[in-house]
């Protein structure tokens, strides 16, 4: 059983407020990701991509299919799941770079990194987080600061930081490298080659065709999958 | 984790309350365990304070039933237990945090009076240790350790909303039920006060359901939705997922009115 | 025109049955409020009312009634409603302590312990001693019915934290056989250790509040405190300067205009049954010694 599997996904908004108009993104979308293996998602914009790790997650919920996390000897289907299964997997077992910070106001940085480590004790979560930040290269003088008022590519790094500060076996990267400098773009190259050393299974979106190629063991074309209208 | 955190704090089935031919609410159900906090969304005349007045133990329904764990692991019925004891689960387990705080404050008694009160009612009998819990509470809910003696009558809107907080989390409660904590408030009072409930919920493991009408208001401090229209619950899932993918009418149109800042 | 006839101490006879069966109930339930059907008397309320329907609804021909107020047998009030028995009843009414049957006060107990054969009936103004924190009485009712009492101490703890003591000075609330809380009436802190385990009968009556409690004889009565702000009975600093009583209850008197003052003891039985005896304090002494 891989750490990751979908079978049959399929999604389509119904717009309540547009008469009912229907929007099918996915039809029958299935793969799998193997434990150290990176699976990049391509297509262009639109085509549903972020909808795909959006899906994994439990963000959206899923009109058919199963996606199955492996959780110790068990999977659970995150399309079938309970709230509370899907915030423990989440906690334990998913791990998410999304594409936007979602800043929290008043949380300095590296707590905003720190929160995301639910489980440690605050010290060792903070220590972590530092770790990350410094690893992303942000400046300590802004680890105390709200990113709210931070550049796009400093709130891509925190974002980043936040993303990979817990290790969890599923990890999903939505456009990780948009607004970084070629320096921290190797940083995340690093940092996803570690966490497929360690065995982690990657989905990733990256539209830098370099990055790609560097961190890309499979490209799924997400066209593929395209619903018909 | 022991194993009895694997059974929900509260459950609720079927709960329904009338108000003569009026519908308060129908038919609401769902289980809420530790460390989950629940956010109940609706416009006015929705059923969402009817609902917490239910929850609470505050008023009686028409039907269905709450179920609460005990400290000791047993289930109890709210609504069958004799009227001595949901009081005093009201003073201990459980906390509410009115949208006024003057409703759930003594507003002619020191803000020391008003924390030490649950911790005498309970049986406190030490003043030294009373004061001493109070000077702690005030200093996690960032009141400066001088006002202790002053009247809530003399402090701002944001101060004595956190002095609320304060006194229902004296007793260690497990489950916090709050009505429109920030209504009212300025916005960086409101910021503020949203953070720190976000902390002690976090750090306290608290259990907690929030009635609001700010969909901003939930996503920062919810983890489960329930979208209620007209006494009915229309919607409810994951905080993310009904407000990034709402898939009833209301719901959309809900997420859809937001005015982005 | 003709005097008019009163029935024995004033009441119908069918009211001081009430009555008594209101004093009955309290007794059953010490320390608890018993609503009753107050009467309009000839005094307003806040004149006594609810102790003279007490002792109306008690008194018989043979018993000895003493009135006081203030510790005092001969200030207005307690001079008014001994009259208004003696014409209404026809008993015997008395000074001293000793000798009376039934003692009606305001706002003190008296020195001399008391024995079985007494009743001493208080006047009560505000009987609910919750009040001044919840004025709702539904409220109230539910926390006596509970034993929910942690807001009783809320007061007692905001006398700390203002004064670094329980200010409390008079009206202290007490727990009856550990059970309900009750407000003692307005008797000086100094008062409430005879409260407890008293060999009389305590019966406690509001007229205007309209309730009825009791403390029956050799009960259990203990002053709210703190571990570690225990009650302590208050004491004076003088002596009387009559009779030189330094255990009870002091009035302090201005004697002139230049701000002299004196000591004396409230309860005037007391004084006076002392100096009879012949103790003296510091003016006895001071007349003695220049008398020829």
């Amino acid at each position: 059983m891989q750490p990751l599997e979908l079978s049959g996904v399929a999604k389509t908004f119904t717009m309540h407020l547009q008469g009912g108009l229907r929007l099918p993104v996915l039809r029958d979308l299935g793969f799998s990701a193997a434990a150290g293996e990176c699976v990049a998602l391509t297509g262009p914009s639109g085509a549903g991509k972020s909808s795909v790790l959006k899906l994994i997650f439990g963000n959206y919920r899923c009109d058919e299919g199963s996606i199955m996390v492996r959780d110790g000897d068990t999977a659970v289907d995150v399309a079938r799941a309970s709230p509370r299964q899907i915030l423990s997997l989440r906690r334990r077992k998913l791990g998410y770079v999304t594409q936007f910070l979602r800043a929290v106001p008043r949380v300095g940085a590296l707590d905003v990194v720190a929160d995301a480590l639910i489980d440690a004790p605050r010290a060792a979560a903070r220590e972590r987080a530092a770790t990350m930040l410094a690893r992303f290269n942000v400046p300590e003088r802004l680890w105390g600061l709200p990113p709210a008022t931070f550049s796009g590519g400093e709130q891509q790094r925190i974002n980043l930081a936040r993303g990979f500060a817990p290790e969890t076996p599923v990890l999903l990267l939505d456009e990780p490298t948009a607004s970084l400098d070629a320096a921290n773009r190797d940083a995340v190259v690093e940092l996803v080659r570690e966490r497929k050393e360690q065995g982690t299974a990657i989905v990733a979106i990256v539209h830098d065709d370099l990055v790609r190629e560097a961190i890309a063991d499979t490209s799924i074309d997400v066209t593929r999958f395209a619903a018909a209208a | 984790m022991n194993s009895a955190c694997e059974n929900p704090l509260l459950k609720v089935e079927g709960l329904t309350k009338w108000y003569g031919r009026r519908l308060g609410c129908r038919d609401v159900g769902f289980d809420l365990y530790e460390g989950e906090v629940m956010a109940v969304v609706g416009e006015s005349g929705s059923g969402k304070t009817t609902l917490l007045q239910l929850l609470s133990g505050q008023m009686e329904p028409s039907g269905g039933c709450v179920l609460y764990r005990l400290r000791g692991g047993s289930e109890a019925d709210v609504w069958r237990m004799s009227e001595p004891m949901r009081r005093f689960l009201f003073r201990t387990d459980w906390g509410y945090v009115h949208q006024d705080a003057q409703l759930g404050l003594r507003m002619g008694i020191s803000a020391g009076g008003n924390v030490g009160e649950r911790l005498m009612a309970v049986g406190w009998r030490n003043y030294g240790a009373i004061r001493q819990s109070a000077v702690d509470w005030l200093a996690r809910v960032e009141i400066d350790r001088d006002r202790i003696d002053d009247p809530p009558r003399t402090y701002s809107g944001g101060m004595r909303q956190r002095l609320q907080i304060a006194r229902n989390l004296v007793t260690a409660p497990r489950l916090i039920f709050m009505d429109e904590p920030t209504g009212g408030l300025d916005v960086s009072v409101q910021a503020r006060l949203l953070d720190l409930l976000r902390r002690l919920v976090a750090d306290l493991n608290l259990a907690a359901i929030l009635v609001t009408h700010d969909l901003a208001v939930a996503r920062l401090l919810s983890n489960r939705i329930m979208v209620m229209k007209a006494g009915e619950v229309v919607e409810t899932g994951l905080t993310d997922q009904v407000l990034d993918d709402p898939r009833e009418p209301y719901s959309q149109l809900l997420v859809s009115s937001i005015l982005p800042a | 025109m003709t005097a008019p006839v009163y029935n024995f101490a004033y009441l119908d006879e069918q009211t001081k049955r009430m009555i008594r069966r209101a004093i009955l109930k309290a007794i059953a339930i010490p320390g608890y409020q018993v609503p009753f059907a107050s009467r309009e008397m000839p005094m307003p309320y806040g004149w006594g009312t609810g102790g003279v329907q007490v002792t109306a609804s008690i008194l018989g021909p043979d018993d000895i009634l003493k009135v006081i107020d203030q510790g005092s047998d001969d200030t207005t009030n307690a001079v008014s409603i001994r009259k208004f028995f003696s014409r209404t009843a026809g008993v015997r009414t008395t000074t001293s302590t000793q000798e009376a049957t039934v003692i009606q006060t305001r706002h003190r107990i008296p020195e001399t312990p008391l024995t079985e054969q007494q009743v001493l009936v208080y006047q009560v103004p505000i009987p609910e001693p919750l009040r001044f924190l919840e004025p709702r009485e539904t409220e109230t009712r539910r926390m006596h019915a509970l034993s929910e009492y942690g807001l009783m101490h809320v007061k007692l703890y905001e006398d700390i934290a203002r004064h670094g003591h329980i200010a409390t000075t008079y009206a202290y609330p007490v727990k009856v056989a550990e059970r309900y809380v009750m407000d003692p009436s307005p008797i000086p802190k100094f008062d409430n250790p005879k409260l407890s385990d008293c060999p009389a009968l305590q019966l406690f009556g509001a007229g205007r509040e309209k309730r009825i409690y009791a403390i029956p004889p050799y009960t259990r009565v203990a002053s709210l405190d703190f571990e570690d702000h225990p009650f302590e009975p208050y004491r004076h600093e003088a002596q009387c300067e009559l009779c030189g009583a330094a255990d009870s209850y002091l009035d302090e008197v201005i004697t002139d205009d230049a701000g002299n003052r004196m000591f004396v003891c409230s309860d005037t039985d007391y004084c006076e049954t002392r100096r009879a005896a012949g103790e003296g304090g510091r003016k006895a002494a001071a007349a003695m010694e220049r008398a020829p």
